[in-house]
């Protein structure tokens, strides 16, 4: 979950850690009003959640008149079906040095990890750019963060003396702050060394792990996070809204997340990561999903059938495909029932309309039994997630 | 209607043993009895009959009572 730039630097704040002068404003006077406060040339950031708006959201300007205009043709942009959440309104002040810091999870090992340059930028870009110029250090989920790592980073970032201990300040609060709000991403992308020698967080990215939501209620009620802002880049669909109200009405099991697509492909997939790679899978064999909804933890019966229907209902869809990676928890026969009521309740018989079934692990048995009585093929583990999608991208061209 | 189970009941034998008909109420993970009318009998909730995971344990609660079928097979 993405936070706002101004609501990630709350939190920064929140423990200690020095920032640039800002204020967020909410229209054109104050960001008048916001940049002859702070005085000088400013930066002026919109609010905004939606990928591609990188560059379009900010301006700098020079004076408090060109706030005005700048803010004025910020709060117009489209931040995915919705307008930005404000505009902050920053100092921009020059400094002899300039870094960029990174924490997030590294695959390989398991750990968190943080990254950092001497230099600005995405460190994520920067790794393709300037690798030679990136430090990292991996520390531990489990243990407290210590110090010493923070410094060592910063010794690798050739800083001694007071600037050392700084950093080092700045980049255990980080690491610290990383680890108690479930972050999956902190990135500091600019960090000045101003002409007095301390050091002042200029830009800031950060999401939250969204399993983590709930443990972070608290926090998320700081930010005024509403309980069902997911923070998605667009606004969501009506689609998208059945479908989480499907998901909601039953405690048992979840098809989350469910997003619309615009292909013709209806897919009932899940388990394990499974329906990510399904997903690719179909896209990979030229197929065009319509939709992505993860169905899995033991769902009911029910649920499958309304699942079922909602896809099946979506305008261009006329099959759908019902595959999922080795099921342990979920039960292929309740899928099956679920899925075959679904599509005899809007009048259809199942084998017109199931691409595929794919669904292998617990109740199979049970579950190629209930297929074969509609006349549908039931597929085993011994046709690969690859093949799965390959036939119903066939069967559906 | 269910298209998957049915769940054959013998009213007989479950009105006459006390708590019977509590018992599998209490049994059934996806609420496929409920309480009846009459003093210690059940009813089948249609709605919830496909929903059955085949966990026998109704079965297992009156094993002259109850019998659950698989229409599928």
């Amino acid at each position: 979950m993405r936070f706002y730039e101004f609501e990630a630097k709350q939190l920064l704040e929140k423990h200690g850690i020095p920032l640039v002068q800002s204020e967020l404003v909410k229209t054109a006077d104050e960001a008048k009003t916001a940049a002859s406060k702070i005085g000088g040339p400013v930066i002026l950031k919109a609010q905004v959640i939606a990928p591609g708006l990188t560059t379009a959201s900010v301006q700098e300007v020079a004076d408090p008149a060109g706030a005005k205009a700048a803010a004025a043709t910020l709060l117009g942009l489209d931040d995915g079906g919705r307008k930005p959440n404000g505009i902050l309104v920053e100092a921009r002040p020059t400094g002899e040095a300039v870094y960029s810091l990174s924490f997030t999870y590294d695959g390989t090992t398991k750990l968190p990890v943080i990254a950092a340059a001497n230099m600005a930028g995405k460190i994520d870009d920067l790794g393709d750019t300037h690798p030679e110029r990136i430090v990292r250090r991996h520390f531990s989920a489990l243990y407290p963060f210590s110090d010493y790592i923070a410094k060592e980073l910063a010794k690798s970032l050739v800083l001694g003396g007071n600037d050392l201990k700084r950093m080092t300040r700045i980049v255990s609060g980080l690491a610290r702050l990383f680890l108690k709000y479930d972050l999956a991403d902190l990135d500091i992308t600019s960090m000045v060394k101003l002409g007095e020698g301390r050091f002042a967080v200029l830009d800031v990215e950060a999401d939250l792990e969204i399993e983590a939501r709930h443990r972070q209620r608290p926090m998320l009620d700081d930010l005024g996070f509403a309980k069902d802002d997911l923070r998605q880049v667009r606004e969501p669909t009506k689609f998208e809204l059945e479908g989480a109200r499907i998901d909601a009405e039953d405690p048992r099991g979840i098809i989350s997340p469910i997003a619309e697509f615009d292909g013709n492909i209806g897919l009932v997939i899940g388990a394990g990561g499974g329906s990510l790679t399904l997903t690719d899978a179909v896209r990979k064999h030229g197929g065009r999903p319509a939709n992505y909804a993860a169905i899995g933890g033991n769902p009911s019966v029910d649920k499958a059938r309304r699942l079922t229907k909602l896809v099946l209902s979506k305008p261009g869809v006329d099959k759908i495909a019902v595959m999922s990676n080795v099921v342990s928890n979920t039960r292929a026969d309740l899928v099956a029932r679920g899925v075959i009521k679904g599509i005899t309740e809007l009048g259809f018989e199942p084998k017109d309309k199931i691409l595929i079934f794919r669904v292998p692990g617990a109740w199979e048995a049970d579950a190629a039994k209930i297929l074969q009585k509609y006349g549908v093929e039931y597929c085993d583990r011994t046709v690969s997630i690859s093949e799965a999608a390959r036939r119903a991208v066939e069967k559906v061209s | 209607m269910a298209m998957f189970i049915r769940v054959d009941v013998d009213k007989s034998v479950i009105e006459k043993t006390p708590g019977l008909a509590d018992k599998l109420v209490e049994v059934c993970p996806v609420n496929i009895f409920k309480v009846g009318s009459k003093p210690s009998s059940v009813e089948i909730v249609e709605d919830n009959v496909d929903e059955c995971t085949l966990c026998d344990l109704c079965m297992q609660a009156s094993p002259k009572g109850v019998r659950v079928v698989k229409l599928y097979e």
